[in-house]
């Protein structure tokens, strides 16, 4: 049967070929035509929100919970450039997405049209691919494309540009989704090859102090379970970058904690002193590796990555494996059991009896202080009270590094950060989005009184939404994180770091019809908590007033390497 | 070391498809000597010849990031293997009295062919690799310059072979 349908039915046919189940998006003139047609059916839900921003992030907590692509539709013009922040955000962590952007009519196109900007070109160092849809025929099949492209190889977001006239409700055009999809110049590598992966097994059995070193590609390439088999069939140290928290138990003996800048003093002294790093992945970011010129001397080096260009870009490997993390691992752990295993019993009792050494310095410590609320303490609180199980959506500053060092993560997908481009204003939405995703789960997003006013709007679309997530502030009244590299670094000059006229949090959250807490005991914070995630169908806001001067600890200078930290 | 590398490239013959390479040599601070870009026998490919500097390091960077381009179809170092290079170059250079006996001679000396001449110029046609250019302008001295157009350098492997489109 012959089907014609207007381009903006066409686009909602093909978000229900995808099994897309909600949109995150704002709508403006460019894409009335669009919102019309998704208006007239039910399938494909819409969220709308307060900014554009809001939107994407939603969209990209929603792709990290669940694993599916996070779709957004924006107008053009300044619909477009307030979803470029989140765009980005999602390219550097390698999230899938498809962004549908209005565009004025083509033959307007070039015209400095009113809301008209070139979205392909704003958006082309930031996205994996973008798309201008010209012709409505060509509208199913880069629809088709985009989600390939998106979630296929290593994922990111794909941007699809669409005129007015592309989606005419008046000119109808025969509709057929293509089943399957192939392009020439894309091929991802899935499967490791095999040369590479015995050189590998060969270097990782006959480790005498081995480190598994392991990132966010684990976590997006669902082979959390595979790492874990991995890591206990070896008996091998293992740490997870800020990217990859979750990917191993946390709670494991063989788990040394987060490493790099604000990692633990047992996982980056065992980078530092291990003789095989098997790193997986993972892209040795310089917040991982800090200075290039120290890192890990003594080691031989396997990566193993889906994307080539992560290999040999930073540090340059002994035994590089393009390949997805899953394949690499199923085909690594028959292999190991062939080996018979480890093979340096001896080597490696002792490489844990030296861990065990670095463990005892118990570098996460800190100390209490009468009634002054640690925030380290909220963080420790919250996991109590949600049993280490709750999603934990995070802004970025002082408050993103406790909640990834005190909140220990047993299961993947769990931890949902902007760890890449370090987003200020991520957490909110991203909580809401994963809230959408799991209606029954306990979402929590812990953020500081800084990042939460850049995207604080967000708490109109979680009434509208009914999607009662909790918001824990950590409110120490400055950014936190520039107060404590202007003490370390700039002799206590506290330029701009201190923020005054701060609301009040408690009415704001009133106001747009949540329940509003301020908490400014340390005797108070465990009853707080747990009043506020007893109420199951509020959102609540926590205002923890927090130490003001505490920093995070240990910390690896920038320009050193991982062996010289400063642990208080 | 840093070395002079030739890299080919075939991509699709899409609108900006250009631009995905230009932005990607400035915002990862590569360098372009030189950018040539044309389509070819097949309609759906343009091929760019691209010059650039780098060490080994370097250089299997910017193969590895064009070969992520999705547009990209198939890359290739041309100095991996034998290859010819060739350059086009258009140069005016002013031609009077004794200096008009001078750039004649120099021309046919170095294979160019004069393709305009004016009663004070000569417009000279010359093709070679970059280094023969380069020597042509050197050895021009005291001779004054009017303009210079260059191509920018192109390359084609030696032999049988061409580069390869793989399927879809």
């Amino acid at each position: 049967m012959r089907v014609e349908l207007s381009g903006g039915q066409i686009l909602v046919e093909c978000l229900k070929a995808e099994g897309v189940e909600a949109v995150f998006g704002y709508p403006g003139g460019a894409v009335l035509h669009i919102y019309d047609a998704l208006f007239q059916q039910e399938a494909v839900k819409h969220v709308l929100v307060r900014h554009e921003q809001g939107a994407v992030h939603m969209a990209d907590g929603y792709a990290r919970a669940t694993g599916k692509p996070g779709v957004v539709l924006v107008t053009s013009g300044p619909g477009a450039t307030n979803a470029v922040t989140g765009i980005a955000t999602a390219y550097m962590d390698s999230i899938p997405m498809v962004v549908i952007t209005g565009q004025v009519p083509t033959h307007l196109i070039g015209n400095d049209a009113f809301q008209e900007v070139d979205n392909v070109g704003i958006t082309r160092p930031c996205v994996k691919h973008n798309f201008l849809v010209k012709n409505v025929n060509d509208l199913a099949q880069t629809m088709k494309k985009a989600f390939y492209i998106a979630t296929t190889g290593r994922p990111g977001p794909v941007v699809v540009d669409i005129p007015k006239d592309v989606v005419d409700p008046k000119v109808l055009v025969p509709f057929t989704y293509p089943e399957t999809v192939a392009l020439r110049s894309y091929h991802p590598t899935v499967k490791g090859h095999t040369g590479q992966i015995r050189k590998a097994i060969d270097l990782i059995v006959n480790a005498e102090r081995p480190m598994v070193y392991t990132g966010g590609g684990v976590v997006l390439g669902r082979a959390s379970e595979l790492l874990t088999q991995f890591t206990r069939l070896l008996n091998y140290p293992i740490t997870n970058t800020l990217m990859g928290l979750g990917a191993y138990p946390a709670s494991d003996r063989q788990f040394l904690g987060m490493l790099g800048m604000h990692g633990t003093y047992e996982a980056n002294m065992a980078m530092h002193h291990c003789d095989v790093l098997i790193a997986i992945g993972a892209r040795f970011d310089d917040r991982v590796t800090g200075n290039l010129a120290k890192f890990c001397p003594t080691a031989k080096i396997i990566h193993v990555d889906i994307d080539p260009a992560s290999i040999s870009k930073n540090v340059i490997v002994d035994v590089p494996i393009v390949g997805s993390v899953k394949s690499v691992l199923e085909d690594m752990l028959p292999l190991i059991a062939d080996a018979g295993g480890a093979k340096q019993p001896e080597a490696l009792a002792a490489w844990w009896k030296q861990i065990e050494q670095w463990r005892a310095m118990r570098c996460l410590d800190f100390k209490t202080n009468g009634e002054i609320i640690k925030p380290q303490y909220v963080v420790q609180k919250l996991w109590e009270i949600t049993q280490g199980d709750a999603y934990v959506t995070s802004d970025v500053g002082q408050h993103q590094m406790w909640a990834a060092q005190y909140y220990g993560f047993d299961k993947p997908n769990r931890w949902i950060n902007s760890g890449g481009l370090g987003t200020m204003g991520f957490g909110l939405p991203a909580a809401l989005g994963v809230k959408y995703a799991y209606p029954d789960e306990e979402v929590v997003c812990v953020t500081g009184e800084g990042s939460i006013q850049m995207c604080i709007q967000e708490l109109s679309t979680a009434l509208q939404y009914h999607l009662p997530v909790k918001v824990v502030s950590l409110n120490n009244r400055y950014l936190g994180m520039v107060r404590q590299w202007q003490e370390f670094f700039y002799s206590g000059r506290y330029a701009m770091s201190y923020m005054e006229a701060l609301p009040d949090f408690v009415k704001l959250a009133e106001s747009y019809g949540h329940v509003g807490m301020r908490i400014e005991k340390a005797s108070d914070v465990e009853g707080a908590l747990r009043e506020a995630f007893a109420m199951k169908d509020r959102l609540v806001f926590m205002d923890f007033q927090t130490d003001p001067t505490e920093n995070v600890f240990p910390m690896v200078p920038a320009g050193a390497g991982l062996n010289e930290m400063i642990l208080v | 070391m840093t070395m002079r590398h030739i890299i080919s490239i075939l991509m699709e013959n899409e609108a900006g498809a250009l631009s995905r390479v230009a932005g990607l040599f400035s915002a990862r601070g590569y360098n372009i000597e030189s950018l040539c870009v044309a389509p070819t026998h097949d309609a759906t490919l343009s091929r760019m010849t691209l010059v650039t500097h780098g060490d080994d390091q370097i250089i299997e960077q910017i193969i590895k990031q064009l070969n992520k381009l999705i547009d990209v179809v198939k890359v290739q170092d041309m100095v991996d293997a034998p290859h010819i290079e060739r350059e086009l170059m258009l140069i005016k250079v002013q031609a009077v009295e004794t200096s008009r006996e001078e750039v004649y001679r120099l021309a046919e000396i170095f294979r160019g062919q004069i393709i305009d001449v004016s009663e004070s110029s000569y417009t000279i046609q010359m093709i070679g690799p970059g280094h023969k250019l380069d020597a042509f302008l050197a050895a021009l001295g005291s001779i004054s310059v009017v303009e210079i157009v260059r191509s920018g350098a192109l390359g084609i492997a030696r032999g049988p072979r061409g580069m390869a489109v793989p399927e879809a």
